[in-house]
C-alpha cells in the first residue's frame, strides 16, 4: 500500500506556482501586455494586426455569411498588397498602400454568429479576448449586429457593422464604437415608396407580414409610414417568428383581408419561403378592389432572389448595392471578386468589403488603431469610389449616407446572376433624415471606449 | 367560416408532413426500439433527391456565344441541357419540368439503400445500448448528414418547382358553395395531402394485409417468440428501416416545391415530429398519424391573427402546450400502449 505525502494544501500550492510559471511568458508577449503597452484593447504587436470577421456560417442567413467571408478575405488580400487591389484603386482616399495597416500585416479570425445574438456575442468575445482582434465586423441580422455592437463598446474595440438594416443599429441602439456603411429601413422606404406610388397608384391597401425582431419592426414601421404618407392604407401587420419555415398560415388570411398589396418584411430564407407561399396561393394572379394584387419585398438581395427563383419576377424592392452598377468602384470590385470566385458579389459582400477598407483607411489616416482615433477619422468622413457615388459617414450617429437603389425582379434574365434590374438610383438627398428623427430617437452615441 | 376551412386545409397540409415523418419514426421505434434522431435528415435527403434529379436532368453542354457577354464582360457561355438535345427542346423541357414527380421513383431505391447502410453500419451497434446513447449517436449522424448537404449544395434554399401544370391555385371554396375566391388553395399542397394519405394507407395496408407485414407486427409484439419460430426477424426489421427511410424520403421529395429545400429543413421538422410521436403514443402508428394531423391543424389555427391578438405568441407554443395537456390527461399519449418505454 502506497503512502502518498501529497496533501490538498500542497497540491494547491504546487498548482499555483506551476500556473504562474506557465503564464509568465504569455503575460509579457500576449494581448494583455500589448493592451497595456498600446493604451487600448488589442494593440497590434509582432508586425500583425488581427481583424475579427463574425458572420453567420449556419442558420437562415448562412449564404449571406459565406459571401461576406469571401469579401473579407478579398479585402485582406488587397490590404496586404495581393491581387489586383480592387476598390483600393478607385477609393478617393489614397492612404492605403498595400502594406497592411500602419505597416502591420493584416490577419483575421472568423466566428459563426449562427444568426443568434448570444452565439454572436460569444464568438466576438472569444475573438477579442483570445485572438486579440482589434476590430470586429460582420453580421447578417440586426439583432446580432446590435448585440455585438454593444459588446464591442464595452470591450473597447471598433465594430464595423456588416449586413444590418434595422433603424435601431444607428438609432436607439447606436454606439460610439459602432459604424454602419449599409443603408437602413427608413432609407429603403424613402427610396421605394415614390416608385411604388408611380407603379401601383396612391390608393392601395397594404397587408404586412413582418419578421418578429428589431429589423422587421423598424422596416415595417418605415415602409408603412412612407406608403401611408402618399395615401396607402395599412390593413394589417402580422408578426412572424424568425424560425418560421412554412408561411401558408400567414399568407392564407391575406386572401380575404381586402388588401391589394402584400408587403413582405422578411429577409434571407424567410423571404424565400414567404414569397414562395404567397405565389403558391395565387396572390400574384389575383385581382382585388379592381386592381392587380401586388407583392413588395422592401429589402432585396441577389442571393435571396436566387433562392426564390422565378417568384421574384416583377417584384419591387430596394438594395444597398448591385453588381450591375457601372461606376468605376463597382466595376473594379466585381472584376476582382468575380475573377477570384467565378460569380458576382452580393450586396452583403460589397458592404463588408467597404467596411474593411474604410476601417483600414481610417487607421492609416489617424496613425493609430486606437478606437478613439479611428472613430475620429471616420466621423464626418466624405469619400467616393466605393460604389453608390459620393458617400458621407455622419458623425452624429455613425450612419453612412449614399444613393439607394430601387430594383425589380428581372422578367427575362440573361444569365443565372442577372436576377434583379435597377429601376432607379435614388439620390442621397431623398433618403437623408435628421439625426433626431423620431424613428431614430432614444439612446445615446456616448463616448468612444478605447478599452484596456 | 371560410377562414376556418382554410386553416383546416392548411393544418391538414402541415400535418401531412408531420404525420409522414412521425410514421417513419414510429415504424423504426416500434420494430427496432431505436429512437432515431436522424429521421429528419432522411426527410431532408429526400428533398435533395429532387434537387439532385433536377440538376442531373439540367446537365448541359456549354457553347460560347460571342454576341453576348457575361458579368465580367467575357463572351457568354450558353447552356443547352442534354435532355433537350436528345429529346428535342419541348420534350426535354417537359422532362426537366417534371423532375419532382420523377424524383419519387429516383428517391425510393436511394432512400432504401441509405436506410440499409444506416441500420447495418451504425444503428445495429446501439440496439442494446440505452435510449440516451441512441439519441446522441443518431443526432450526431443528423448533423453530419446536414453538413454534407451544406458542403455539396450550399446554404441557400434551392428552388425546386412543381410541374407547370400544378403551379398556381384552385378555388376550393366554389366546390363547397362559397363565394368565388373565398377559399383558394395551391394545387401542389392538395396533391401533397392526397399523396400523404396514399403513402400512409399503403404502409398500413402493407403491415395489415401481407405475410411480411403480419410477421413484422408479430415481431413488434413479441420479438423473442417470433425468433424462436425460426423466422429471421432482424432481417425483416432491417427492411422496415429501409421502408421507413423511403417514406421520409418521399415526404421530402414531395415537400420540395412547397418550401425550397435547404440544409436545415430536417432539423426544422425533427423536434416537432418527436412531439407528434409522443403525443400520438410511442410505438403507435395510428397515433402518430392522428397526432400529426391534429397538431398541424392546431398550429395553423394558432397562427391566425384573430387568435394571436388575444394570445400573443401562441403559435410558437401551441404544439408544446397541447403535448403537455394530452400527456397530463393521457400519460401514454393518444393511442399509446402500456409498457412501451416504461421499463
Amino acid at each position: 500500500m502506497s503512502n502518498s505525502k501529497l496533501t490538498r494544501r500542497g497540491l494547491l500550492k504546487t498548482g499555483a506556482v506551476a500556473g504562474a510559471g506557465l503564464a509568465m511568458p504569455t503575460l509579457f508577449t500576449g494581448n494583455v501586455w500589448a493592451a497595456a503597452h498600446g493604451g487600448y484593447t488589442n494593440a497590434p504587436s509582432n508586425g500583425k494586426v488581427i481583424l475579427g470577421f463574425n458572420v453567420p456560417q449556419s442558420g437562415p442567413y448562412a449564404d449571406e455569411g459565406a459571401d461576406e467571408l469571401r469579401a473579407y478575405e478579398l479585402a485582406v488580400e488587397h490590404l496586404n498588397g495581393g491581387g489586383d487591389g480592387g476598390m483600393m484603386n478607385t477609393f478617393s482616399s489614397k492612404a492605403l498602400d498595400g502594406t497592411g495597416i500602419l505597416g502591420n500585416k493584416v490577419e483575421f479570425v472568423t466566428g459563426d454568429t449562427q444568426t443568434k445574438s448570444d452565439a454572436a456575442r460569444a464568438s466576438a468575445k472569444s475573438m477579442i479576448e483570445k485572438d486579440g482582434a482589434v476590430m470586429i465586423t460582420g453580421g447578417s441580422s440586426s439583432g446580432v449586429a446590435i448585440a455585438v455592437q454593444g459588446l464591442c463598446q464595452e470591450a473597447g474595440v471598433i465594430f464595423m457593422a456588416g449586413l444590418t438594416h434595422s433603424n435601431d443599429t444607428t438609432g436607439k441602439d447606436k454606439k460610439a464604437n459602432g459604424f454602419r456603411h449599409f443603408f437602413n429601413g427608413y432609407m429603403s422606404a424613402a427610396a421605394l415608396a415614390p416608385v411604388l406610388g408611380k407603379m401601383y397608384g396612391t390608393d392601395r391597401k397594404a397587408y404586412h407580414l413582418t419578421a418578429d425582431y428589431t429589423w422587421g419592426w423598424t422596416q415595417q414601421a418605415s415602409i408603412a409610414a412612407a406608403t401611408e404618407a402618399m395615401g396607402w392604407e395599412t390593413v394589417n401587420n402580422v408578426l412572424t417568428p424568425l424560425a418560421t419555415t412554412d408561411f401558408s398560415s400567414y399568407v392564407a388570411p391575406v386572401l380575404n383581408s381586402g388588401a391589394d398589396v402584400l408587403v413582405l418584411n422578411h429577409y434571407g430564407g424567410n423571404m424565400v419561403n414567404s414569397l414562395t407561399a404567397a405565389v403558391q396561393f395565387g396572390l400574384r394572379a389575383k385581382e382585388v378592389n379592381g386592381k392587380n394584387f401586388e407583392i413588395v419585398v422592401p429589402l432585396y438581395s441577389r442571393l435571396m432572389a436566387k433562392g426564390a427563383g422565378e417568384n421574384v419576377k416583377g417584384i419591387f424592392g430596394s438594395t444597398n448595392w448591385h453588381w450591375s452598377l457601372q461606376d468605376e468602384g463597382s466595376k473594379a470590385f466585381v472584376k476582382s471578386f468575380g475573377t477570384k470566385y467565378g460569380f458576382p458579389p452580393s450586396q452583403a459582400a460589397h458592404t463588408v468589403y467597404c467596411q474593411t477598407l474604410l476601417y483600414a483607411d481610417a487607421c492609416q489616416r489617424a496613425g493609430t488603431h486606437n478606437p478613439c482615433g479611428v472613430a475620429e477619422a471616420l466621423e464626418g468622413f466624405d469619400f467616393d469610389g466605393l460604389g453608390n457615388g459620393p458617400t458621407h459617414y455622419r458623425a452624429d450617429d455613425h450612419q453612412c449616407f449614399k444613393d439607394v437603389l430601387v430594383v425589380k425582379g428581372k422578367e427575362n434574365p440573361e444569365n443565372e446572376f442577372d436576377l434583379l434590374e435597377i429601376v432607379e438610383v435614388t439620390p442621397r438627398a431623398q433618403v437623408e433624415y435628421a439625426p433626431d428623427h423620431p424613428m431614430f430617437a432614444g439612446g445615446e452615441l456616448g463616448k468612444c471606449n478605447p478599452g484596456a | 367560416m371560410d377562414q376556418i376551412l382554410l386553416q383546416i386545409l392548411n393544418g391538414l397540409d402541415k400535418g401531412s408532413a408531420y404525420a409522414l415523418i412521425a410514421l417513419g419514426l414510429t415504424l423504426i421505434f416500434g420494430t427496432l426500439g431505436v429512437v432515431n434522431f436522424a429521421h429528419g435528415a432522411l426527410f431532408m435527403i429526400g428533398a435533395f433527391c429532387a434537387v439532385t434529379l433536377q440538376k442531373i436532368l439540367s446537365l448541359s453542354t456549354i457553347t460560347i456565344d460571342p454576341t453576348k457577354t457575361d458579368f465580367l464582360g467575357n463572351p457568354a457561355k450558353i447552356k443547352t441541357p442534354y435532355v433537350e438535345a436528345w429529346f428535342g427542346p419541348e420534350m426535354g423541357a417537359a422532362i426537366i419540368d417534371w423532375s419532382v414527380p420523377l424524383a419519387i421513383l429516383f428517391s425510393i431505391p436511394i432512400m432504401i439503400l441509405i436506410g440499409f447502410i444506416m441500420e447495418r453500419g451504425l444503428i445495429k451497434h446501439f440496439y442494446s445500448r440505452p435510449h440516451a446513447d441512441q439519441i446522441l449517436v443518431t443526432f450526431g449522424l443528423a448533423i453530419v448528414l446536414q453538413e454534407i448537404i451544406k458542403q455539396n449544395f450550399g446554404a441557400n434554399p434551392i428552388p425546386t418547382p412543381a410541374p407547370d401544370v400544378f403551379r398556381g391555385s384552385f378555388d376550393f371554396g366554389m366546390l363547397l358553395g362559397f363565394d368565388p375566391n373565398a377559399i383558394i388553395y395551391p394545387y401542389w399542397r392538395i396533391i401533397y395531402f392526397v399523396f400523404s394519405m396514399i403513402v400512409i394507407s399503403g404502409v398500413f395496408a402493407f403491415l395489415r394485409f401481407t405475410t411480411f407485414g403480419m410477421v413484422v407486427r408479430a415481431g413488434m409484439a413479441d420479438r423473442e417468440t417470433v425468433g424462436l419460430l425460426g423466422i429471421n426477424i432482424d432481417k425483416r426489421f432491417t427492411i422496415m428501416f429501409g421502408i421507413a427511410a423511403a417514406v421520409a424520403g418521399m415526404a421530402g421529395v414531395m415537400y420540395a416545391p412547397i418550401n425550397s429545400p435547404n440544409y436545415h429543413m430536417g432539423m426544422d421538422f425533427l423536434v416537432l415530429s418527436f412531439v407528434v410521436v409522443v403525443v400520438g403514443g410511442m410505438g403507435s402508428l395510428p397515433g402518430a398519424v392522428l397526432a400529426g394531423f391534429l397538431l398541424g391543424i392546431l398550429e395553423s389555427f394558432a397562427s391566425m391573427n384573430e387568435i394571436k391578438q388575444f394570445l400573443p405568441g401562441i403559435d410558437q407554443i401551441i404544439i408544446y402546450l397541447t403535448a403537455i395537456v394530452i400527456l397530463l390527461v393521457r400519460p401514454r399519449g393518444l393511442m399509446g400502449k402500456r409498457g412501451v418505454m416504461e421499463e
